[in-house]
C-alpha cells in the first residue's frame, strides 16, 4: 500500500519537475536572463531539475513494479505497450521514460558526442513531455478527485506558454507562431473533448485496460 | 600539474556569455557578447572556475589547453 502511494506521489512530482525542466530549457535556449538570475543559473537549475526527474521516475517505476496491486513488470517500464495493466497508458509512460533516458545519457556525454548530435537528440524533449502528460491523465489514479487533473493542466498551460514564447522569438516567428498555435489549439480541443469522456467518465478503469480481477476491490 | 591556458574556438562560440558570468576573473565580453580571454596560464587556485566555465559552455567552444 505504501509503495502504491509512493508511485502516485513520485509520478505527480516528476511531472511538475519535468515541466520545470522543459520550461527552463526553453528559457535557456531563448537566452533569457536577469540581474538576479543570470544565464548560468537558469542552465544549472535546468540540468539539476532534469536529474531529479530521472531519480523520481526511477523510484516511480521501481515502486510500481514492487507493489503487488498492479501487475506491472520492470520490462513494461521500458518496452511500451506490452503490459497487462492499462497497456496503452503505462506504455506512454514507458515511451516518455525511454526518451528521458536518451536525453539524460546524451546530455551527460555531451562533451564526447558533440553539440550537433546532442542538440538533435535534445529535440526529443518536446515528445517526452506530452507522453508523460498523457500517461499521467490516462493512468493516474488521482485524476477523478480533481487535484491531479488541475495540476496536470497547470503544467500543460506552462508548457504551452513557453513553447509559444520560443516560437515568437524564433527567426521565422510568423510561420512558427501560426504553426504552434494551430497545434496547441488542436491539442487543447482534443483534451477538452477527451478528458470528460475518458478519465473523468464512469468505467474509465475498465476501459483503460485494468485487469478485471482488480476491478472488484477499490483502492 | 602542467600549466594550462583557456582558449575559445571562435567558429563554435555563439556568444552565450556564460563563461564570463562563471569566470569573470579571466574572461570578459566584447561589445557583441563574445569572450575576450586572458592569454596567460590559469593559476592553480582558479582552475576550478576555469573547468566549470569549460563544462558549462553551451556550445562546447571553450577549452583548457596545455601551455608551453
Amino acid at each position: 500500500m505504501a509503495l502504491w502511494y509512493l508511485t502516485r506521489a513520485t509520478g505527480g512530482v516528476a511531472l511538475v519537475l519535468l515541466t520545470i525542466t522543459l520550461v527552463l530549457g526553453i528559457v535557456d535556449v531563448a537566452r533569457l536572463s536577469s540581474q538576479r538570475t543570470p544565464r548560468f543559473v537558469v542552465d544549472a537549475v535546468h540540468r539539476t531539475a532534469s536529474l531529479f526527474v530521472v531519480l523520481l521516475v526511477a523510484i516511480h517505476v521501481l515502486t510500481a513494479v514492487l507493489d503487488s496491486f498492479a501487475p506491472i513488470r520492470l520490462a513494461d517500464a521500458i518496452v511500451p505497450f506490452g503490459g497487462t495493466y492499462r497497456p496503452v497508458w503505462v506504455g506512454l509512460g514507458a515511451l516518455s521514460f525511454d526518451l528521458l533516458l536518451a536525453l539524460a545519457v546524451t546530455s551527460l556525454l555531451r562533451a564526447r558526442i558533440g553539440v550537433r548530435a546532442w542538440r538533435t537528440v535534445h529535440w526529443a524533449a518536446y515528445a517526452c513531455w506530452p507522453f508523460a502528460f498523457m500517461h499521467a491523465l490516462g493512468t493516474g489514479s488521482d485524476i477523478k478527485p480533481g487535484w491531479m487533473l488541475w495540476l496536470s493542466l497547470a503544467c500543460a498551460a506552462a508548457v504551452a506558454l513557453a513553447v509559444l514564447a520560443r516560437a515568437a522569438a524564433s527567426y521565422s516567428a510568423g510561420v512558427a507562431v501560426t504553426g504552434v498555435t494551430a497545434v496547441l489549439a488542436i491539442a487543447g480541443l482534443a483534451l477538452a473533448l477527451w478528458i470528460p469522456a475518458g478519465p473523468l467518465a464512469n468505467g474509465w478503469a475498465k476501459k483503460s485496460g485494468t485487469p478485471s480481477s482488480l476491478l472488484g476491490g477499490k483502492r | 600539474m602542467r600549466p594550462e591556458r583557456l582558449v575559445v574556438d571562435p567558429t563554435a562560440c555563439t556568444a552565450h556569455g556564460m563563461c564570463a558570468e562563471l569566470f569573470p576573473e579571466w574572461i570578459q565580453l566584447d561589445d557583441w557578447g563574445y569572450p575576450m580571454i586572458d592569454s596567460g596560464d590559469v593559476p592553480p587556485d582558479l582552475r576550478d572556475h576555469a573547468e566549470r566555465a569549460v563544462k558549462m559552455c553551451p556550445a562546447l567552444a571553450l577549452k583548457l589547453r596545455r601551455g608551453s
